[in-house]
């Protein structure tokens, strides 16, 4: 049983309450910080601590948090990336739903290191019942005096704000969703600057993810050092991992980042296998965007090594027969599943999802969408498998955000792994219709009889 | 008629605009749009945008662009119940596709379109971050999980009565 530092408390009765968290040791962390630590040391804590971005990108959040520019009489802000929208991936929902204090409490230590004294709270539109039961901590924890003026007498001031967007995967990117908040369509920015340096209305800004922020709680309270000796190399601490697809147990899980890949699809403690006496075919380790391993190279590197839960072991061996780590959304496929059909949802969504700006993108995403519908349906050519691939290489690289490499990795590994299914479908188009009933009607939306 | 905030949706505009430095009212956009919605059937006519960029002293495209923008902005009229279902990757691998299937078979109307009573809107979305406890779909405020065909048929009794 590995050690849980973030969702250890959260199946304690009426956690969610502040009394309740309190009484289970909560806000000790800004306690400690603001009674005897100045912001540097706080900052030297997360740095100590090794904790990488748990949203996707891995960045040191110390290091992040260092960049920070502090130019006199200029206001620094904290905003807490909370636009989770990479398909699979549903931890920080679980945090925020069910310890909403663990990131309150993590927001205000960091508030204070970072000299925030209004920090934000950028969360996807339609987690729209969570908004309720986050401004409900944030009262709370203001009228107990962890929120305001001057707390515990420290003479630092802050607040938290929730702003909700609405429906936009591409303000989970950084510049994207400063424009969101900003009232503005979510168009990624050119960087540099980076928002450490330009960010929140022209000011210094850190953006972090939820996760990453609550992990600052147990940091502080145990110290950067401890927090390093849990993990392997440069994976510290711990990790949620949120588990779908077809699996016995979908959840989010927190794992310390020694355990196989193995272990975490067939123990009970946590996926606890594959349903029906099914196989394992294949898996998305790390959300949507990374690439898919077929179950061979998913559980053993191409070297025959154990494959681990853990940045470095997801990515062993590259694109080429590796993954990532991602924003730990693991998507897990059964031997009924069907990679080109998954693959096409996937392209789908990343049109849907792109925002304009860029034409490798704009353009790219909706091709690779139309050319996996027509192979899906038994409409392709083998050409179009060598098409696919000529496009997805012309977007990855080529965009102002990672949205671009995002599209462009699900649809490489597919064919990369799985060319022979794609194949399958060209040859026999016949087959590939009648399986796929109805999917080809409801592509295109129509218009409103009402 | 006239589009007017009531008092009390007047005074949570005054609210949300007081989270943002002084000259920043912009920021509130978003969360504006989402109360006019709220407020005003459930879509935003153009005359909802105009009174929500007089409000917020913005130009009127400075709020279509925005509503254009985001997807959970109706910019058509929609029915009393709104069924907005999940059809990304990891939906569809436990069933997604059958259960818009069920839903238009069931109501008789494909993605995007209405009863003619009013009564029911079907969407089809991407995914909205409950992976783990597909196939699902939103309802409102909140999302309605591990759906089945009887589940379906559940809700869509409960929303009739």
């Amino acid at each position: 049983m590995g050690r849980k530092l973030l969702l250890d408390k959260a199946h304690v009765e009426n956690i969610r309450l502040y009394e309740v968290y309190r009484r289970e040791g909560g806000y000790r962390s800004v306690e400690k910080a603001l009674k005897s630590m100045s912001p540097d040391q706080v900052t030297d804590e997360v740095k100590k601590s090794g904790l990488r971005g748990r949203g996707g990108a891995g960045f040191p959040a110390g290091l992040k948090w260092s960049f920070l520019a502090k130019p006199e009489g200029v206001p620094r802000y904290l905003v807490v990336n909370a636009d989770e929208s990479e398909p699979g991936t549903f931890k920080d929902r679980y945090l925020m739903e069910f310890i909403p204090h663990l990131l309150i409490e993590g927001m205000i230590t960091s508030s204070y290191a970072l000299g925030s004294t209004t920090s934000y709270i950028y969360i996807r539109g339609e987690y729209a019942w969570i908004v309720d039961i986050l401004e409900q901590a944030i009262a709370e924890a203001r009228h107990n005096g962890w929120l305001g003026k001057n707390i515990l007498g420290s003479g630092f001031d802050c607040d938290i704000h929730v702003q909700r967007g609405a429906g936009a995967y591409i303000c989970g990117e950084e510049t994207a969703l400063l424009e969101s908040l900003e009232g503005k369509r979510g168009n990624p920015r050119i960087k540099p600057p980076f928002p450490a340096v330009k960010g929140l209305w022209g000011c210094p800004t850190v953006v972090n993810n939820v996760e990453t922020i609550a992990a600052v709680v147990p940091i502080i309270n145990e110290g950067g050092e401890e927090y390093a000796k849990i993990g392997i190399g440069k994976s510290t601490g711990t990790k949620l991992i949120s588990a779908c697809g077809n699996i016995n147990k979908p959840g989010v899980y927190e794992i310390d980042m020694t355990i196989s890949v193995e272990e975490f699809i067939y123990s009970d403690e946590y996926c606890g296998g594959i349903p029906n006496g099914r196989k394992l075919k294949a898996c998305i380790p790390g959300g949507s965007s990374v690439p898919i391993l077929p179950a061979n190279l998913l559980l053993k590197t191409a070297k025959g090594e154990t494959r681990l839960m853990n940045y470095e072991s997801l990515a062993d061996g590259g694109f080429a027969s590796g993954s990532m780590m991602g924003s730990g959304g693991f998507i897990v496929m059964d031997d009924r599943q069907c990679v080109v059909r998954h693959t096409y949802t996937l392209a789908r969504f990343y049109r849907h999802e792109s925002c304009g700006q860029c034409s490798p993108c704009r353009e790219g995403t909706g091709w690779m969408e139309k050319i996996l519908l027509n192979i899906e349906t038994g409409k392709g050519k083998m050409s179009d498998i060598d098409l696919l691939w000529d496009i997805q290489r012309k977007i990855e690289g080529n965009t102002i955000c990672p949205l671009g490499d995002a599209a462009a990795w699900p649809v490489a590994a597919a064919i990369r792994h799985f060319r022979d299914e794609f194949e399958w479908h060209v040859n026999h188009p016949e087959e590939a219709q009648t399986r796929n009933y109805g999917l080809a009607h409801y592509a295109d939306p129509l218009v409103l009889t009402a | 008629m006239p589009v007017q905030f009531s008092e009390t949706a007047l005074a949570e505009v005054k609210r949300l605009v007081a989270r943002y430095p002084e000259g920043k009212q912009k920021s509130a956009l978003l969360p504006v749009l989402h109360l006019a919605q709220e407020q005003f059937g459930g879509w935003l006519s153009t005359e909802t945008l105009d009174y929500v960029a007089s409000l917020l002293q913005l130009s009127p495209i400075e709020v279509y662009e925005v509503a254009t923008f985001y997807s959970m902005y109706n910019l058509q009229p929609v029915g009393k119940h709104v069924f907005e279902v999940c059809q990304t990757g990891p939906c569809m691998l436990n069933g997604s596709d059958e259960i818009i299937e069920y839903v238009w078979e069931k109501l008789g109307i494909r993605p995007g379109q209405t009863t003619t009573d009013g009564l029911f809107t079907l969407k089809t979305v991407e995914c909205l971050g409950a992976c783990g406890y597909a196939p699902m779909m939103q309802m409102g405020k909140h999302y309605r999980e591990h759906l089945t065909r009887d589940k379906v048929d559940q809700i869509i009794a409960e929303s009739r009565k």
